[in-house]
C-alpha cells in the first residue's frame, strides 16, 4: 500500500509541483514546462495499457530530451497548422500517491490521476489517465527525470494529439 | 437526382481534374463501397498475426467487419463476422485464439473455418434449415490469397488473381520481405489507429505527394532544423529529427532524384526519398553493420547489395493499402463514412536482424504514423480542412494535373512522372476508380487507359 501524501510537507510540495506543471501546460507555457525536465529526461505516452517498453512497441508520444525540445519548439515558435487556432486545455491533477522514494530522499516516484479537457475548432475532447512522474530534488523544487502518461483509451482510435498531457 | 450512369461517372473524371462530388456525394461513397471495396483485392492482415491454429484477428473490407483466422487445417480463412441466427457480431475482441467461435446472443457456435458447429434448441426448425448449409455459417469470403505473408481477400466471386491484380507492385512486397535475413517478416510492435474527418481517398492521395511536405510540415521541419544535436538522445529522437529534416528537402531534390512510378489498377510507389544512410547513419552504425553481416551470411554479398540498393518510399496498393518496405511500415485506410476515415498502421520485424533494427522501426513509426507525431498531426489537420473546405461548394473541379504533359512510359510496364512532383499517381488512382465504378460486370481489373488517351468530354 503506497503512502498517502497529504498531511506532510514534502508531499504538499509534490502536489504543488504537479499543479504548477498542469498550469504551465494549460497556459501553453511549454518552454517553462520543458525547463522542468532534467537534461536526460524522457516523456512517454504509451499506445497500449501496461506497455512495458517504448523501444519494442509504438507510443502515442515517446520523446527523449532532444525530441521533447523539438516538440516544444514546434508548439512555441513554428506555428503548426494543427494548432491554428490553438487548443485550450483544462487539467485536473489529483489522487497523488508516493510510490517509491530513493534511499537518500533525493528522488521519488509519484502516481497521480489526470483529467484533461481539450477544446479546439468547436470540438471538445476528454482525456483521462494515470501519470507517473520520477522527480528529483533540485534547489527548493523538483525536476522531472521521466514522466509517463497512461491514457485509459491509449489503444483507441484517436484523432491527432498535439498538446502534451 | 443523378443516377450516376457509367457515362455520367466518366464525365466526372477528366484529364487533369476530377469533380468535387467524388468527395462530397454520399451516393458516390455508397457506390465506391460496393464497386471498389467489394471488387478489389483488399489487404486483411499478415500471416504472422495468426501463427497457430485458432489464432484470429478481426479485420474489415470497406465497412464490413470480418475475422481472419487460422483453422485446424493450417489454412487462413476470412469470415464474415456475423452470426447466421440473428446477425450478431460473433467475435468482439481484436485478436486472440479460439477453438470455436460462440455467439453471445443464443450461444450458436462455429468452427474456426466458419462452419456452423452447434445450435441451441435445434428442434422445430422448418425444412430449409440445414446446419451443413454453407450459407448458414459465419460465411467465408470465397477468395483469399497470400503474397509472401500478406493476406488479401476479395468479395468478388470472379476476377484476376492477387498477383495479376498487384502486377509490378509485387516487387515492393519482395523488397520488404527480402530485407529480412531469415526471409520472413513478423507483424509486431502495436497498432496506431488514427482518424480524420474527410473522405478515404485523400489519404493515399497524400502519400506520394512530393509537393506537400514543405508546406504541410513546415512547423516540424523548422523545429527540427533548429534542434541542437548535442542534446541527449537515446537514438529514437535522432531518427525522428532526421526524418523531419528530410521533409524539408528542396524541390530541386524532389525534381532531380526521387521519382514516382505508377501501375495498372491504381498502384504506385515513390522512389528514393529517404534511405537507411540518411535515416540511421547506416555505414557507421554498429547495428546496421551487424544487420548487413546477417544478410550477407544468409544471402551472399551480391544479393545483399542488390537488396539494399532498392530504395522505395511509400508503395500504394489501390484502393486502401500503403507500405514502406525500407522501414517496415504498413497502413490500411478504412472508410467509415463519406467524411470519416480511420487508418490502422502496422510495423514488421525483420526476422534474423538485430533487435536494434526493430527499435529503429518503432522510432520511425512514431514519427511517420504516430497519432501524437510532430509530422502526422499536420497531415491529419490538412485532411480535416479538406473535409470542411469541400463543403464550401466552391471550385467545382479539383485539379490533379501537375506533371500531366510530361509523364512518361516506363520500361517496367507502368508509367512514371518526369519527376516525383507529378500528380500522376492521383490520376492513376482515378483511372482505376473509373474502371471499378463503371464496369458493371464486376470485373475488377480493367485495361488501363492512360489519361491523355481519354477524350476530353467538355
Amino acid at each position: 500500500m503506497s503512502a498517502v501524501l497529504r498531511g506532510d510537507r514534502a508531499t504538499e510540495q509534490v502536489e504543488l509541483f504537479l499543479i504548477h506543471e498542469a498550469r504551465l501546460l494549460d497556459e501553453a507555457r511549454y518552454d517553462e514546462w520543458l525547463a522542468l525536465f532534467t537534461a536526460d529526461a524522457w516523456y512517454w505516452v504509451p499506445s497500449e495499457p501496461g506497455q512495458r517498453s517504448p523501444y519494442d512497441t509504438i507510443s502515442l508520444m515517446y520523446d527523449d530530451r532532444r525530441l521533447l525540445e523539438t516538440r516544444v519548439r514546434r508548439l512555441m515558435s513554428t506555428q503548426p497548422h494543427a494548432q491554428q487556432p490553438p487548443s485550450r486545455t483544462s487539467r485536473i491533477v489529483a489522487n497523488a500517491t508516493l510510490e517509491e522514494t530513493a534511499a537518500d530522499g533525493r528522488a521519488l516516484t509519484v502516481r497521480s490521476k489526470l483529467m484533461m479537457v481539450e477544446f479546439r475548432l468547436d470540438n471538445q475532447r476528454i482525456f483521462a489517465g494515470t501519470c507517473t512522474h520520477r522527480l528529483v530534488r533540485a534547489d527548493d523544487s523538483f525536476r522531472i527525470a521521466w514522466k509517463r502518461v497512461d491514457l485509459i483509451n491509449s489503444d483507441s482510435v484517436l484523432e491527432g494529439l498535439v498538446v502534451p498531457f | 437526382m443523378t443516377d450516376y450512369s457509367a457515362a455520367h461517372l466518366r464525365e466526372l473524371v477528366q484529364p487533369g481534374r476530377v469533380h468535387r462530388s467524388l468527395y462530397t456525394d454520399p451516393r458516390i461513397f455508397e457506390l465506391e463501397m460496393e464497386r471498389i471495396f467489394e471488387r478489389a483485392w483488399i489487404y486483411v492482415g499478415h500471416e504472422s498475426e495468426v501463427k497457430a491454429p485458432g489464432d484470429y484477428r478481426t479485420t474489415r473490407i470497406g465497412r464490413k467487419p470480418l475475422v481472419m483466422v487460422r483453422h485446424q487445417d493450417g489454412k487462413i480463412y476470412v469470415l464474415h463476422n456475423q452470426c447466421a441466427h440473428r446477425g450478431t457480431m460473433v467475435v468482439a475482441g481484436e485478436r486472440g485464439n479460439a477453438s470455436e467461435f460462440r455467439c453471445c446472443y443464443h450461444g450458436w457456435t462455429y468452427h474456426t473455418d466458419g462452419r456452423l458447429k452447434a445450435v441451441s434448441l435445434p428442434h422445430g426448425y422448418p425444412a430449409h434449415f440445414d446446419p451443413k448449409d454453407p450459407g448458414i455459417a459465419m460465411v467465408q469470403v470465397r477468395r483469399v490469397a497470400n503474397y509472401r505473408g500478406f493476406v488479401f481477400a476479395s468479395l468478388a466471386d470472379h476476377g484476376p488473381s492477387l498477383e495479376e491484380f498487384l502486377g509490378y507492385m509485387t516487387t515492393s512486397f519482395d523488397d520488404m520481405v527480402d530485407r529480412a535475413p531469415d526471409g520472413e517478416l513478423e507483424a509486431a510492435g502495436g497498432v496506431f489507429k488514427h482518424a480524420y474527418n474527410a473522405n478515404w481517398k485523400v489519404y493515399l492521395e497524400n502519400l506520394c505527394d512530393a509537393a506537400h511536405p514543405i508546406f504541410v510540415h513546415q512547423s516540424s521541419i523548422a523545429a527540427a532544423e533548429q534542434q541542437s544535436d548535442s542534446v541527449y538522445s537515446d537514438g529514437s529522437g535522432e531518427i525522428a529529427i532526421r526524418q523531419m529534416r528530410q521533409n524539408g528537402a528542396p524541390y530541386s531534390f524532389w525534381e532531380s532524384q526521387v521519382g514516382i512510378w505508377t501501375y495498372p489498377n491504381g498502384h504506385s510507389f515513390l522512389g528514393d526519398y529517404h534511405d537507411d544512410a540518411k535515416l540511421v547513419a547506416a555505414l557507421n552504425d554498429p547495428a546496421f553493420r551487424q544487420y548487413i553481416t546477417a544478410l550477407e551470411t544468409r544471402k551472399g554479398t551480391d544479393e545483399t547489395a542488390r537488396i539494399l540498393s532498392v530504395r522505395r518510399w511509400n508503395s500504394n496498393v489501390y484502393p486502401n493499402l500503403s507500405f514502406m518496405s525500407q522501414f517496415q511500415q504498413l497502413r490500411v485506410v478504412h472508410p467509415i463514412g463519406l467524411n470519416r476515415t480511420v487508418v490502422y498502421t502496422y510495423n514488421f520485424r525483420l526476422k534474423g536482424a538485430p533487435e536494434k533494427m526493430f527499435e529503429r522501426t518503432i522510432s520511425f513509426a512514431n514519427i511517420v504514423n504516430g497519432t501524437g507525431s510532430l509530422v502526422l498531426t499536420d497531415d491529419l489537420e490538412t485532411y480535416n480542412r479538406i473535409g470542411i473546405g469541400l463543403a464550401s461548394g466552391g471550385a467545382e473541379w479539383l485539379e490533379i494535373g501537375r506533371g500531366y504533359t510530361s509523364d512518361l512510359a516506363d520500361e517496367t510496364g507502368g508509367r512514371r512522372g518526369k519527376n516525383s512532383t507529378s500528380e500522376i499517381y492521383i490520376r492513376n488512382m482515378f483511372d482505376a476508380w473509373l474502371g471499378f465504378m463503371t464496369d458493371e460486370q464486376a470485373q475488377p481489373v480493367r485495361r488501363i487507359e492512360w489519361p491523355e488517351q481519354r477524350a476530353v468530354s467538355k
